[in-house]
């Protein structure tokens, strides 16, 4: 599994007065079992280049290669490659329709076409991955709370085991300790189940916890393509464009401006506190 | 694909039919449909076609915009067509089985589809070139006097603006709902009525909730800004008139009177 881009460019509205050139010129690759983060300022593509992923949307020119054959061939079959790129959108939660969160969760692999005994096992299944408890499955999703709404929809998406995860910014509106059980969630599906994901987000904060690799997205271009170290120690580029480094890295960066030996690679507050206490001890 | 639908929307340029008071646009569209309708020869047509010409060429609005919208009526242009042609009674010209085609229905077809064209093309020149809330501005001041026999003429006016505003919102709600199910594997596009139809449901459930949720917030949002209705209430750009918008009185009425002098004349 591999998905690449080749000169990708993507336009809304392009003969009126609305026209956006949302995409430019843009080239990548994602490979099986990477964890990769998108991120970018409001407006800078993201969302438009998540949506091409799995055909929702077609682009102005360029290719799409997912394992090798191009999705925007005349009879390429989306509806399959759909149940291999799985997308979750902003606030999931907002497509839930059906009268129980298990009958929701079901409606992607009917439409995969399975009979409704395998359709039950394949929800359960995913349910239970998103660690949403079986005392809520027959409930009626709008009863659940926010945090629980989300993970039911992930899972909608989830049941239909698909390849490649794509998530638009999966933690949106929850609280502090919501959004690290969705994240960490997530990592266990990357690990487990060695799904790729790719994860959207303005945070950085999330994404350098758990991202082994990072694009930057800026006015429809690919700005960076490196590992999350490489990218935040060019934290004042990254300022310029609207977005900054974790916390931590401003701080690691201040002590060693001040005299302390210590790395700024640090990226996370676990890794700056031994870091620190590395540091500490040595100087011992 | 949903965000094709151009009726009604405002297109952002810089000219002067969007410039003008919102009850010039107001008055104008209301004047030309009435005059579309008691327009009874060629010579009317053609003047009318002229002015809608020379306002659409003056409001800078693409002309393919605005036939992009003609094309959701198509349906019933055809329809009304069609009616017009088969059930008209009068000299027949052609006849097979049931099917009878008479001169004047032919007639009426043509007339109604042209008056059908300029009625919508008239009135998407107003709603392209004046914002929703200019447009209610101009309707809740033009009808203020109504207030005296009791009619609330601004809470209509502000559940007007609040639909026209929330008219493009809804489509894109109803784009990425669609989305979201197509990307679960839902699939609208193929298999007879009754499967398209329900193939609906998981769009329209979330729909429906989302606009009640909005709905909900909006009227949160108002009360928490102290809104109580019109009574008292100050408009941050009162409506005004200036030079321009009475140079387009002054055209309208010309319109106006040269249809009713071509009506009256026998030229034609």
């Amino acid at each position: 599994m591999s998905i690449r881009l080749e000169n990708i460019n993507y336009i809304y509205s392009p003969d009126n007065a609305f026209r956006k050139h949302a995409l430019k010129d843009i080239n990548l690759e994602i490979r099986e079992g990477e964890f990769v983060g998108i991120i970018g300022h409001t407006g800078s593509g993201k969302s438009t280049l998540m949506q091409l992923f799995n055909g929702l949307l077609r682009p102005a020119s360029g290719h799409l290669y997912y394992d090798k054959s191009d999705i925007f061939e005349e009879h390429y079959n989306l509806k399959i490659l759909r149940e291999k790129v799985g997308l979750v959108f902003q606030y999931p939660e907002h497509q839930l329709f059906e009268t129980t969160v298990l009958k929701d969760v079901c409606f992607g692999p009917k439409n995969q076409g399975l009979d409704e005994q395998s359709c039950i096992e394949k929800a359960s299944e995913a349910l239970r991955l998103v660690g949403l408890k079986e005392k809520y499955w027959e409930k009626s999703p709008f009863e659940l709370s926010g945090g629980q709404k989300r993970r039911a929809a992930i899972a909608g998406v989830l049941a239909m085991q698909p390849e490649v995860l794509i998530l638009d910014e999966p933690t949106a509106g929850l609280d502090p300790r919501g959004k690290n059980d969705i994240l960490e969630q997530i990592k266990k599906l990357h690990q487990e189940l060695k799904i790729t994901i790719i994860l959207v987000s303005h945070s950085m904060e999330d994404v350098a916890k758990y991202a082994n690799r990072l694009i930057v997205m800026n006015q429809g271009r690919i700005y960076f393509d490196d590992v999350p170290k490489g990218i935040f120690k060019r934290y004042q580029e990254l300022e310029a464009i609207g977005l900054a480094a974790p916390s931590v890295t401003y701080i690691m960066d201040r002590l060693r401006k001040k005299g302390f030996a210590v790395s700024a690679d640090a990226m996370t507050v676990d890794e700056a506190k031994e870091e620190i206490l590395k540091f500490l001890g040595k100087d011992k | 694909m949903i965000r094709e639908i151009t009726i009604g929307q405002f297109y952002p340029e810089n000219s002067i039919i969007h410039k003008l008071d919102p009850r010039v646009k107001l008055f104008g569209t209301i004047a030309f449909i009435v005059m579309i309708f008691t327009v009874n020869n060629i010579g009317g047509y053609i003047l009318t076609a002229m002015a809608l010409a020379g306002v659409i060429r003056m409001s800078k609005v693409p002309v393919k915009y605005m036939l992009k919208g003609l094309k959701a009526i198509l349906f019933i242009l055809i329809f009304t067509a069609v009616l017009n042609i088969f059930f008209t009674p009068g000299t027949v010209l052609f006849e097979y089985k049931f099917i009878r085609i008479s001169e004047e229905g032919i007639t009426i077809a043509i007339k109604m589809a042209i008056r059908f064209i300029f009625l919508i093309m008239g009135s998407s020149v107003m709603t392209l070139t004046t914002t929703p809330n200019h447009l209610t501005d101009g309707l809740e001041k033009s009808l203020s006097p109504l207030k005296k026999i009791k009619i609330p003429v601004h809470e209509i006016s502000m559940m007007m603006s609040i639909a026209l505003r929330f008219i493009p919102v809804l489509l894109e709600e109803t784009d990425k709902i669609m989305k979201a199910q197509q990307a679960r594997g839902a699939d609208f596009e193929t298999g007879n009525i009754f499967k398209r139809a329900k193939s609906l449901i998981p769009i329209f459930i979330p729909l429906f909730i989302s606009c009640f949720r909005r709905a909900n917030d909006l009227a949160m949002a108002m009360e928490a800004r102290c809104y109580h209705g019109g009574d008292g209430r100050t408009k941050m750009k009162p409506l005004k008139y200036y030079r321009y918008d009475y140079i387009a009185y002054f055209i309208i009425f010309i319109y106006i009177a040269g249809i009713i002098f071509l009506n009256q004349s026998t030229l034609f």
